[in-house]
């Protein structure tokens, strides 16, 4: 899968507070959730994003609460890749789960606030085109790959059960 | 070579007989735990993917905790959805208001959770019931939603880091200030992806309260869980909640060597004297960023919340109250004590606790997580300032993003709503 985006970028320990605020946890609907997206630490994200944007960001995002609203979130506003040097645990689980893109890459730090971006997920490769720069990063491992490929954690599951 | 105690239980929940950090596995599960901020996702994936039955009703545990009683449509609505699939389900543990109380409280005290067991929920503070000796980590609703089908969680092994805990604790120290110190040491990604194993002759000496509060923090440093070796302190609380449980007076502790073997690998190796240590405050917007509670007397308050799946245990509702039997709080000050669960705040009441808190000001409510997640019951207006007694201190955390949050252990929080400001126990006591 390619994907291509102008960057947006946020700093390290990203929470999920930050990513959605814990008032808007009372629906399971991810348009909804989107529209108050990064609310608290940046108010116009959600109207400032358009679809396919990626977001660049710096160690441990999506730190703090297990909430699934966040990965659904960033998805419910059209983001479609996250790239950091590091995700919390459950942020990666989650990610992986609901099948939102991301990639673990040191070179995050080297993307810029609105650097247009072409990511080729299966070969883990960013291509920064406002840069002209490229980085590689590990792939995911096959047992991930396999849940990536399927779409999420679900649909791996409906495959294996009606196997 | 030898496995650490974390290693032991995912060996055995997977079946498999040799496990090494990075590896991944399906493991199964003892209890899988969702909310009624977590569980609606979960619930919907789980029809939405096409499945009719859960795979044990006696193994999952559904609690109402976070927006109860119901704070509005939209969260009356989510809990609904709780309360319908648990009735269609014959879900066994179903707490509804009234029963209810904070999940990581309400869990162990109903002896739902024994040693050796792998407790997975859909909430990063399950990681608490590392303290009973068991894995438990925090997951996604699309991960609860899969273990209702098949009872199973995919793991990828993480490597376990070992912190050693030398000295006497000083009075007003207790386990909060014991991980706030940790958190501050090693920073909020210190353990990411990794175990905590907490260990030496403070934790041996450290009650079952104290134990629950560290392990609960574990993910403040990124780990995937808390741990901590059964031994005595822990044999007692189990067989005691389990008897209360369970009439014959069985429980369910299984043939585990629950201890780190003598050659387990570790990551790293913390070993600190914490004999010196003071009461600690966890400064906006970070958990790590600590301060010793002295030395913040300049901070003014607007409100102090006592409570939550950290410290809302009847041993720190003790504390609070000790400090604050015959006192006011500040005026203007806002005191929100929140009993972790139904038996606490009975218990609470029978001591006379309750009788404290009110008299000196203070608001004593039903449970719920509300103001740590500024769900509802204490929301902090713009410009407000709070120290609670709560993990998460983050931008907006318990209201207005122009609010701020300090998180300090129970003596810390009931002295500093007497003065007013941030204040050490020793100041008031």
């Amino acid at each position: 899968m390619i994907i291509k985006g102008r960057v947006h970028k946020f700093g390290n320990d990203i929470n999920t507070d930050d990513i959605i605020a814990a008032k808007y946890l009372i629906t399971t609907d991810e348009q909804e959730l989107g529209r108050h997206c990064m609310e608290n630490i940046a108010p116009d994200f959600s109207k400032k994003v358009n679809k396919g944007d990626i977001v660049v960001a710096g160690k441990n995002f999506g730190c703090g609460s297990s909430r699934e609203h966040a990965p659904r979130a960033l998805k419910g506003c059209g983001v479609s890749a996250v790239i950091a040097p590091s995700f919390a645990r459950i942020f990666f689980r989650n990610a992986i789960n609901v099948g939102l893109p991301f990639l673990e890459s040191a070179d995050a730090g080297k993307i810029n606030d609105a650097d247009l971006l072409e990511i080729d997920l299966a070969a883990g490769i960013i291509n920064n085109l406002t840069a002209g720069d490229t980085y590689k990063t590990e792939p995911f491992p096959g047992f991930l790959q396999e849940i990536i490929n399927d779409g999420g954690l679900m649909n791996y599951m409906r495959k294996k059960c009606t196997k | 070579m030898g496995y650490t105690i974390a290693e032991k239980i995912l060996m055995s929940c997977a079946g498999k007989k040799s496990i090494k950090p990075g590896e991944f596995i399906e493991a199964k599960v003892s209890l899988a735990l969702g909310n009624d901020i977590t569980a609606p996702f979960a619930i919907e994936e789980f029809k939405r993917a096409g499945f009719n039955w859960v795979f044990d009703r006696n193994k999952i545990a559904l609690v109402p905790d976070h927006f109860t009683p119901a704070k509005d449509l939209k969260s009356a609505n989510q809990a609904k959805i709780l309360q319908v699939f648990a009735s269609e389900q014959k879900i066994k543990n179903y707490f509804e208001v009234g029963c209810m109380g904070i999940e990581h409280a309400l869990l162990p005290e109903k002896g739902l959770v024994s040693p050796g067991d792998l407790v997975i929920g859909a909430d990063s503070h399950t990681c608490t019931y590392g303290a009973l000796g068991s894995y438990a980590m925090g997951v996604g609703s699309t991960d609860l939603a899969r273990a209702f089908i098949d009872g199973k969680c995919w793991i990828k092994v993480p490597a376990s880091i070992r912190f050693i805990y030398k000295g006497k604790p000083k009075k007003w120290v207790c386990g909060k200030d014991i991980i706030l110190y940790t958190i501050g040491n090693i920073g909020v990604d210190g353990a990411l992806y990794k175990v905590m194993e907490f260990s030496g002759p403070a934790i041996d000496n450290l009650d079952m309260d104290g134990r629950f509060s560290m392990c609960n923090m574990a993910i403040e440093a990124g780990a995937a869980t808390g741990i901590i070796a059964v031994d005595k302190i822990t044999l007692d609380y189990v067989r005691r909640v389990q008897k209360a449980k369970n009439k014959t007076g069985k429980h369910r502790l299984k043939n585990l060597d629950l201890k780190s073997d003598a050659g387990a690998c570790y990551d790293k190796i913390y070993e600190w004297d914490i004999s010196r240590l003071e009461p600690v405050v966890a400064c906006p917007h970070l958990p790590s960023n600590i301060q010793p509670a002295g030395k913040l007397k300049g901070v003014k308050l607007d409100q102090v919340v006592i409570g939550s799946c950290t410290n809302g245990r009847l041993s720190d509702l003790r504390i609070a109250a000790q400090i604050l039997k015959g006192r006011l709080v500040k005026k203007g000050l806002r005191l929100i004590v929140i009993p972790a669960t139904q038996k606490i705040y009975l218990e609470a009441i029978k001591e006379g606790l309750a009788r404290v808190f009110i008299k000196a000001g203070g608001v004593f409510s039903t449970p719920t997580c509300g103001p740590c997640l500024g769900g509802h019951m204490g929301i902090l207006a713009q410009g407000e300032r709070c120290l609670a007694t709560t993990n998460r201190n983050f931008v907006g955390r318990m209201g207005s993003p122009q609010s701020e949050v300090y998180l300090a252990g129970p003596a810390v929080a009931a002295a500093s709503a007497i003065t007013g400001r941030i204040t050490h126990p020793q100041e008031v006591a």
